[in-house]
């Protein structure tokens, strides 16, 4: 038995030599690059020192987890990263879909082209620019600003103002995304047989029952699919765009835990703790993503792998 | 839905296209606002409230500014090289995994692409990511921002999806006629693919062009600083030192509050530009993404 699977691995090798030897700096890449971070990780059970290494730091346990747990931030920014993922999930998630099917239903096919063009642009702007338009319209001269005082309202700098930080951040997400996100959806719609249309029309089906019962149900896979991979983010919010909108005077609502495993670890150097905060932020995303599966699994034979 | 009352104009239909309208005009109207501004004069900009529509006295002083600014020339310069290195390492390396993953009768291919569609989900964090870089002696060094980033598994798995749909009696043809199959690879399967090859370059180019965030962090020299992330310091951050480089004192007021719009359109123009020519390939792109494995 054993024989035959080596001899077995032995012709593969064979056979497929140069093949192996193409993709080798492929999977250099990922050892290098994927899986060496990854043993790096170790460090969070470590006391950390770069000049000791990892063979010469002093082992903790989870210690540093401890200590990230019985810290006056974890809560805040455990629930910040939350907040966040749900009020995207409840407002961000369906935009798309709406603007697809609005699409969708359109007659004018070169006036649906420009909706398109508008609508993607956005997602092609840096995160740099965005932020930096978002902090132009909100500030207390602002545009935005400009429209409150013509309603009676009073000028305020938006942006500095920790109550309104979720609402900033989740809009210009949904400004920025909307049309992107529709693109997967349109492309499922385009999927749908017409000649259910044709039927459901002939049984006397109006608009709102065609969405109901053709429509919706011939993108429910696509829908699903795309829930699923947002769930399994539920933890994971974009440091990238934290970093560039908040400030310390909204730390209370927009600190997220990747922005602050930014600020202990490569700001302040705090290693070992930091590298504990991302351990416990990606397992905790990972098992979201499993369960979030194996529901729609059960509930719709829709799932990942 | 489609044909029934294609000829009479619903109120649905005015509803919708009413709505589609300003959702278009509001995705658009941040960037035209940023672009009047940028052409406007800027004592007056500073007064102006409200919505702006058209430049007010229009002049170009800020992107003379602009282009007269060492840093921003230089973060232009050193965003294009990063660029140009990035999208031909990406480009070979994608290339050369998803042709081993689109081949069959492979011994080890399933095991290692659970390896590697692996590191989608699960990743050491951005701290050992940094140690990691750390320890490569990439620190400060535009290869820090070049390397780590050669493949993203996503695009591979893209690009893999899009070989296996080329007919496979073609590569079988060629590997008859002895040739190898870097050749098959350069020759058969690429130029055959140049539709996903144009997202590809879109998804990558984007990305390094638009990434600011471990430039920030790993670079110390300002000398190397992509355009990104001097643009931050400039939108983001009160530094003005940055700002009004070469700009004479007389026309620093009028220009002030311009420059950020002009150096935001700057940076921008590339992408805008280059986005027509590869809209038509969203779609396809996306699509081929959504096939499941």
């Amino acid at each position: 038995m054993k024989n035959t699977i080596f001899s077995k691995i032995k012709k593969d090798l064979k056979l497929n030599k140069s093949l192996y030897i193409l993709v080798l700096p492929v999977l250099i890449f990922y050892i290098i690059f994927h899986y060496k971070p990854m043993y790096g990780a170790v460090i969070a059970f470590m006391d950390y020192n770069p000049r000791l290494g990892i063979k010469g730091s002093e082992w903790v346990g989870f210690a540093q987890f401890i200590r990230f747990f019985n810290s006056p931030y974890f809560v805040r920014i455990l629930r910040n990263t939350v907040l966040l993922s749900v009020y995207g999930i409840i407002f961000g998630f369906p935009a798309p879909i709406i603007l697809a099917l609005l699409l969708n239903e359109l007659k004018q096919k070169k006036f649906k082209k420009t909706v398109q063009t508008a609508t993607y642009l956005t997602h092609f702007i840096s995160l740099v620019v965005v932020t930096g338009i978002i902090k132009e319209f909100t500030q207390s001269t602002g545009l935005i600003n400009d429209i409150i005082e013509f309603f009676g309202g009073t000028r305020t700098s938006l942006i500095q103002n920790p109550a309104l930080y979720r609402t900033i951040y989740i809009t210009s997400d949904i400004w920025q995304e909307i049309g992107w996100g529709s693109i997967i959806y349109l492309a499922a719609l385009s999927g749908i047989d017409e000649q259910l249309y044709e039927a459901a029309s002939i049984d006397g089906a109006n608009r709102w029952d065609k969405l109901l019962h053709v429509t919706l149900p011939g993108i429910s896979t696509t829908i699903i699919i795309m829930l699923i991979l947002r769930l399994g983010q539920i933890l994971g919010s974009s440091y990238e765009k934290t970093i560039l909108l908040y400030n310390e005077a909204t730390y209370e609502t927009a600190d997220v835990i990747a922005s602050y495993i930014y600020r202990v670890g490569i700001l302040e150097r705090n290693w070992s703790y930091s590298t504990a905060i991302g351990l416990f932020n990606s397992g905790i995303n990972f098992i979201f993503l499993l369960v979030a599966n194996k529901l729609s699994k059960k509930i719709s034979e829709t799932s990942l792998w | 839905m489609k044909k029934k009352n294609s000829n009479s104009f619903s109120i649905f239909n005015l509803f919708n296209i009413c709505i589609l309208s300003i959702l278009a005009l509001l995705c658009i109207y941040p960037i035209w606002y940023v672009l009047t501004a940028s052409l406007s004069n800027g004592n007056l900009i500073m007064q102006h409230s409200g919505l702006l529509l058209l430049p007010i006295k229009p002049n170009i002083a800020a992107y003379i500014a602009v282009f007269k600014n060492k840093m921003i020339l230089s973060g232009y310069l050193n965003t294009i090289k990063i660029l140009i290195i990035s999208l031909i390492l990406q480009i070979t390396m994608t290339s050369i995994g998803a042709y081993f993953f689109s081949r069959e009768r492979v011994l080890f291919k399933k095991p290692l692409m659970f390896i590697i569609t692996l590191t989608m989900f699960i990743s050491g964090g951005m701290i050992p990511f940094y140690q990691n870089l750390r320890s490569l002696h990439l620190m400060n060094s535009h290869w820090g921002l070049i390397l780590p980033f050669m493949i993203s598994t996503y695009n591979m798995i893209i690009l893999k999806t899009s070989f296996e749909s080329i007919p496979k009696s073609l590569s079988e043809a060629a590997r008859i006629d002895g040739a190898g199959h870097i050749r098959i690879l350069f020759s058969i399967v690429l130029p055959l693919s140049k539709p996903v090859l144009a997202v590809m370059l879109l998804y990558y180019g984007v990305g390094v062009w638009n990434g600011w965030f471990w430039a920030s962090t790993i670079l110390t020299d300002r000398s190397m600083y992509p355009l990104q992330v001097i643009l931050r310091e400039i939108l983001l951050s009160n530094d003005t030192s940055v700002m009004t480089q070469g700009v004479s004192s007389g026309d620093l007021e009028a220009v002030g509050a311009t420059i950020r719009y002009a150096t935001v359109i700057v940076a921008t123009l590339p992408i805008l530009c280059a986005y027509p020519f590869l809209q038509k390939y969203f779609t396809k792109g996306i699509m081929i993404g959504a096939v499941k494995e």
